[in-house]
């Protein structure tokens, strides 16, 4: 088969669609799912999540050390069942504690982890006992509210 | 009086029932396509002379286009995301849209109007000068060797076309956002790697042109084969390949996008 003019320039078409696709993978993008061979799972209990969603960062220091995996509710106890799969690079003590927290006033829900000071660490399938629930907005309003009224009733009380 | 009630009425019977017989061909066409594609790995010059008239002459349209909605797209974004104050999120805006959306999007739109009606109005126009005809007659199988190469050159290209249209895209936003309207270098990077995944939204968008890719070569083709063979029926033909594929385009995003995306 003879080599033309035409397999150059389809050749030049192929590469340049593929260095646009690299483009894509190395600038762009990041592939960021933590693979189970280098990853351990701890669950944690949330009396409320709020809007906390699968594949949400988990954070401690403001790092991203893993991800949200599964969340469900468990009807024992009537608790959010939260996993959090976590990169295996990184080990907490048994103690930790996790709380849910918002990036900014509106953005996103993650997961914090706040170390605690136990020499054991926390290992796959480990359960974190403290935690601590999403701010839900509306729960902070009324009882700003309720507590206005409070002051209100109470100064009256006080006044005469 | 009746008779114009009863004649309309049969006009849309028989719009209805061509519909339907169009239809079923163009689903018998497109097995029979894939059917005798066997021969391509014989003879792979036939499907790289393709790619060179769908894929490589798309390239200029594509990219310049690109340029522009990326451009306008930083534009526009930023001065949406300015008044919340988080314009440093514009390359994330610009990239993810780009990705999931108007890369395969609109590269599919253009491949349509660009390759699709070329096809169109080449094949047509060798049913009209009977050349398909006279393939048959020295038992060459048309279907086999003009048809299959064509569609797989659109299946092949679209992917790379759609890739490329992000990709120049991204770059247009990068020179609105960055260099004209000044915004920081690394923040606009390392926001929009931060928020796009390669699964979820490039790969996404890849696999969606190459639907596209798919539909617009069948149509295209299938149109150009289905041609009245005449001046006049070339000319419909290659508008309805026009119409119907971006109607295909825009139906089958939704319809992937809501499979892909949904939650």
């Amino acid at each position: 088969m003879q080599r033309g003019i035409l397999d150059f320039w389809v050749g030049l078409f192929v590469i340049g669609g593929i260095a646009a696709l690299l483009f894509l993978a190395i600038k762009v993008s990041t592939i960021n799912t933590i693979s189970t061979a280098n990853s351990y799972e701890v669950t944690a209990d949330f009396d409320n999540i709020g809007g906390l969603k699968v594949r949400a960062p988990v954070k401690s220091a403001g790092v991203v050390v893993g991800r949200v995996a599964k969340i469900s509710f468990d009807n024992n106890n009537f608790e959010a069942k939260v996993a959090l799969r976590l990169d295996k690079r990184y080990q907490f003590p048994a103690d930790t504690s996790a709380s849910i927290l918002t990036s900014g006033l509106l953005g996103e829900q993650y997961v914090a982890l706040q170390p605690g000071g136990d020499t054991k660490n926390l290992a796959n399938g480990s359960r974190i006992q403290i935690t601590q629930s999403a701010v839900v907005l509306e729960n902070l309003i009324s009882q700003f509210i309720y507590n206005k009224a409070q002051d209100k009733g109470t100064s009256h009380a006080t006044s005469p | 009086m009746f008779n114009a009630v009863y004649r309309s009425i049969g006009g849309v019977g028989r719009r209805v029932r061509e519909g339907v017989w169009t239809l079923g061909y163009a689903a018998r066409f497109f097995v029979a396509v894939l059917l005798r594609s066997g021969d391509l790995l014989r003879r792979p010059g036939l499907v790289l002379r393709e790619l060179y008239y769908v894929g490589v002459l798309s390239v200029i349209i594509i990219l310049v286009s690109s340029l522009f909605v990326g451009m306008v797209l930083g534009l526009q974004g930023y001065e949406t995301l300015k008044i919340y104050g988080s314009d440093s999120a514009l390359g994330v805006l610009v990239a993810l849209s780009l990705t999931r959306e108007l890369g395969p999007v609109v590269a599919a739109l253009l491949f349509a109007s660009r390759a699709g009606t070329a096809i169109t109005a080449e094949v047509g126009l060798m049913k009209t000068t009977e050349q398909l005809s006279a393939m048959e007659m020295m038992a060459v199988d048309p279907v086999a060797r003009v048809v299959a190469p064509r569609f797989w050159a659109g299946v092949i290209s679209m992917p790379l076309l759609a890739a490329m249209f992000s990709a120049a895209g991204i770059f247009g936003g990068y020179l609105v956002g960055v260099v004209l309207i000044g915004l920081d270098d690394g923040t606009f990077w390392s926001q929009m790697q931060a928020a796009v995944e390669w699964h979820h939204d490039v790969l996404n968008g890849i696999i969606k042109s190459a639907v596209f890719g798919v539909a617009v070569s069948v149509i295209a083709l299938f149109e150009g084969f289905d041609a009245q063979p005449t001046a006049e029926g070339v000319a419909l033909a290659t508008t309805r390949t026009v119409v119907v594929s971006s109607l295909a385009i825009l139906g089958l995003d939704f319809v992937l996008t809501a499979f892909m995306f949904k939650g």
